[in-house]
């Protein structure tokens, strides 16, 4: 089965990015990515909603939850 | 301020100050170039003995505290590291040492180009090949590794390092290095050049400018903003040298440039190969560094040090000992690049 939620925290910038895209050209029912990086976190949303998907995006303690769903 | 708007006012901001820096005693073309002013810091500190670019630079200090005040105020100051330290260090030696080849930074590249530097054309080809070759390695699963939370007091090292260089500059003490002649010698007023680095800093710090970040974007996710940034640098950069008269199109004669267009092409490809695969140009690192980012401290230090090798061994510019270095650094890089892929 496929993995539902992506830990991208750590990782330096471009690569959260890259990872997400890779993921959203194979799954495209969306999933939850958790970073800890306000640049990743920009990058990402920018990325989804171009690519046509929806972002919620929840803080927690220092880490982001992005809920990235089909728009 | 991530949004197109602030991009569009950093890059101008930037442009304009690099421009008015040279009015002010900068070198022609080089306003702002991060790669040669870390290399007068590395001068001026006797890490090489090029007695013609040994200056303690306040633009460098400025980008670092500016980039650390905000991200204080902001709350984005965070201390982590531990990415594949060594690995950054090497490389940065060898984007600096491709950047000392062509003679400039990615900045100092799009502002010689607004010049008229025809070579820096040249090397913007080179630039944009070497960040396309690098975009086949992180496609590939490329990756240096995750950084994690580090004891705060690290990320406070290099702001207190650059309020101590700004103390050297503004003292003068015997021990430090200072050019009389050449580059070196050229610079703006303190005051004024530490201004408008805290500007540039602060800015670049906020928008997340980089060179390197917006030709990449366009090439992997075919996002434009970060190349608004760049673009407007050159814009503006370009349209006030044309109201100054600073406007010359030429090959030959460039302010600190040569005319050896396989050097500037394979120099610039190795700073955009090697700036690609670090997360960001010599510039972003150092904003990145001001904000307790471990990494890009290791990968400024690479750079310091990547300048006094360029100079001690004579790799600057178009020279043999510069052409190997060069060829060298683009398998090393290489060869880091494969072995750190992620299946």
């Amino acid at each position: 089965m496929e993995e539902r939620i992506i830990d991208v925290c750590g990782l330096s910038c471009p690569e959260p990015v890259i990872i997400v895209k890779r993921k959203l050209e194979k799954d495209c029912t969306g999933f939850k990515v958790i970073t800890d990086q306000e640049v990743a976190k920009e990058n990402i949303s920018r990325l989804v909603k171009k690519m046509g998907y929806d972002i919620i995006i929840e803080e927690k303690e220092n880490e982001y939850i992005l809920i990235i769903e089909k728009g | 301020m991530n949004n197109r708007k602030g991009m569009i006012i950093t890059g101008v901001i930037v442009g304009l100050l690099s421009v008015l820096l040279v009015e002010f005693g900068n070198p022609p073309n080089m306003g702002i170039c991060v790669a040669c002013f870390i290399r007068d810091i590395s001068g001026s500190l006797g890490f090489h003995r090029a007695a013609i670019v040994q200056y303690i630079r306040p633009e460098i200090i400025g980008f670092i505290l500016g980039a650390f005040i905000i991200s204080k105020i902001s709350g984005e100051f965070k201390v982590t590291g531990g990415s594949s330290p060594v690995i950054r260090f090497v490389i940065s030696c060898f984007v600096m040492i491709g950047a000392l080849v062509f003679l400039g930074c990615p900045l100092r590249m799009v502002l010689r180009i607004a010049g008229g530097d025809l070579n820096a054309i040249v090397g913007l080809f080179g630039f944009i090949f070497g960040i396309i070759y690098g975009a086949q390695f992180l496609k590939k699963g490329f990756t240096l590794g995750r950084s994690y939370k580090q004891n705060k007091t690290n990320g406070y090292v290099l702001p207190i390092v650059a309020i101590g260089l700004l103390g050297l500059i503004i003292i003068k003490p015997s021990f430090i290095f200072l050019s009389t002649k050449g580059p070196g010698a050229l610079a703006a007023p303190i005051s004024i050049a530490l201004g408008a680095g805290l500007i540039v800093g602060v800015l670049s710090q906020k928008s997340r400018l980089c060179m390197v970040g917006g030709i990449r974007d366009v090439y992997l996710i075919k996002d434009f903003n970060l190349l608004i940034g760049f673009m407007s640098v050159l814009v503006s950069a370009f349209v006030l040298n044309m109201i100054l008269g600073d406007f010359n199109v030429s090959f030959i004669d460039q302010p600190a440039a040569h005319a050896d267009g396989l050097w500037n092409f394979l120099g610039m490809f190795l700073t955009g190969f090697g700036s690609m695969l670090l997360g960001g140009c010599p510039l972003r690192q150092t904003i990145l560094a001001g904000q307790g980012n471990l990494d890009s401290v290791i990968s400024f230090i690479g750079l310091l040090v990547g300048a006094a090798i360029a100079h001690n061994f004579l790799l600057a510019g178009s020279t043999s000992n510069g052409h190997i270095a060069v060829v060298i650094g683009i398998i090393v890089v290489s060869v880091i690049g494969y072995f750190n892929i992620e299946k």
